[in-house]
């Protein structure tokens, strides 16, 4: 377990319960999953029982327990991406990619994702990866955005 | 502390501030059916079946009996046709979530409902979700061995990991607390097997019969203060 990193994480915070998720958060996007070792020096350090960690690390959908890979594709599939062929784009990734919808590829590149809504309803259908919005795409101009992260 | 009074059934009563108006209820012998509710605990309002009618006409609307305060000059309905009607569409959600609950069963039956319009996910599930043992584990035990993990559809009672508890004493409070009897425990040659990890079972010095699991008397020597030795001897022999 790599302590320091943890502990450069903690040392940020005041250690008190209500700073579970930030610290989660944090470590999400250091180590891009929440590592079980690391879970458990959470939860003594913040005075948590380990089950309510474990509850909260299981209930949002932004923490995972296994590594996602190094860029995170979310593909909006709520109604107006839905009707726009959000899901078509989601199969087309997947295609492409060759994972199923939830799962890492083999490089541990990718990790593709499918949201209920990211907000922006008026470009759908839309996707995400990493930070970055892209709008209105297409099936067509998925191997051209895929190929940035490459 | 001050009493309030109120209505129920309009009958005029009262009661000290802060009595839930299932507490309430109940103390007039009026029976709500509960599921989720214990009176050594807070009150969450999970299982939603003491649901009970307040208002004055026509603005009333229902409210979990278990959670809410009662209220200077409040008008408590609790068998009107409303509730009913509410109580037999919980039950019916129950059912379909829990279809091989005899308790659940017991009460769909005594409110007149046999089988559920809703299609059951697990027709093997016995879990209602109530949070009962979670809570008791928590705020009674005092160890919080397990908790909810993940999200509707996939919420389920567990220990973190789903790996046996490095802080579970084996005391079985869970599974004496559940409505529904889905924890279970075995106890063999003087072993209890409870969330996948065995413990010791200490026999009584005197009589030998089992008491309770090592862990658990460790853990209430240590809460007590009392040496631990002092529940080696069961209740009956003490």
């Amino acid at each position: 377990m790599d302590l320091q990193r943890l502990e450069g994480i903690l040392s940020r915070y005041a250690c008190q319960p209500a700073d579970l998720i930030p610290v989660l958060q944090d470590i999400q996007d250091s180590y891009n999953y929440l590592p079980k070792d690391e879970l458990k020096v959470v939860a003594e350090r913040l005075h948590l029982p380990l089950a309510q960690v474990f509850s909260v690390a299981t209930f949002f959908t932004m923490f995972s327990l296994v590594p996602k890979g190094k860029h995170v594709c979310k593909v909006c599939v709520g109604t107006t991406c839905h009707l726009k062929g959000g899901q078509r784009l989601a199969e087309s990734l997947s295609n492409r990619l060759g994972v199923d919808i939830g799962y890492t590829t083999k490089d541990m590149n990718f990790t593709l994702e499918t949201v209920a809504c990211l907000g922006s309803c008026a470009q759908a259908p839309v996707m995400m990866i990493d930070d970055t919005y892209y709008a209105r795409v297409t099936v067509d101009k998925v191997p051209k955005i895929l190929k940035k992260y490459q | 502390m001050g009493e309030v009074s109120f209505y129920i059934n309009d009958l005029y009563t009262s009661a000290p501030v802060g009595t839930t108006l299932l507490e309430a209820v109940r103390s007039m012998d009026i029976e709500i059916p509960t599921l989720c509710h214990h009176p050594d605990l807070k009150s969450e309002g999970q299982c939603r079946l003491c649901l009970v009618e307040i208002g004055d006409w026509p603005q009333t609307r229902l409210v979990n009996s278990c959670t809410y305060p009662v209220e200077k000059g409040l008008k408590v309905q609790t068998h009107s046709e409303n509730v009913l009607q509410a109580r037999r569409l919980v039950l019916e959600l129950l059912l379909a979530r829990a279809p091989k609950a005899e308790i659940i069963q017991k009460l769909a039956a005594e409110h007149g409902i046999s089988q559920s319009r809703f299609t059951s996910e697990d027709p093997e599930e016995l879990c209602i979700l109530c949070g009962l043992c979670v809570r008791t584990c928590r705020d009674i035990v005092g160890v919080s061995a397990i908790g909810m993990i993940n999200r509707t559809p996939a919420k389920m009672v567990s220990t973190p990991f789903k790996e046996p508890s490095e802080v579970c004493i084996g005391c079985g409070s869970c599974a004496f607390v559940c409505p529904t009897g889905v924890i279970t425990y075995t106890e063999k040659n003087g072993i209890r097997s409870i969330w996948g990890r065995d413990f010791e079972l200490v026999a009584c010095e005197t009589c030998g019969s089992y008491i309770a699991p090592r862990a658990s008397l460790e853990y209430w020597a240590k809460q007590t203060g009392d040496p631990v030795e002092r529940y080696y001897i069961c209740r009956n022999c003490r």
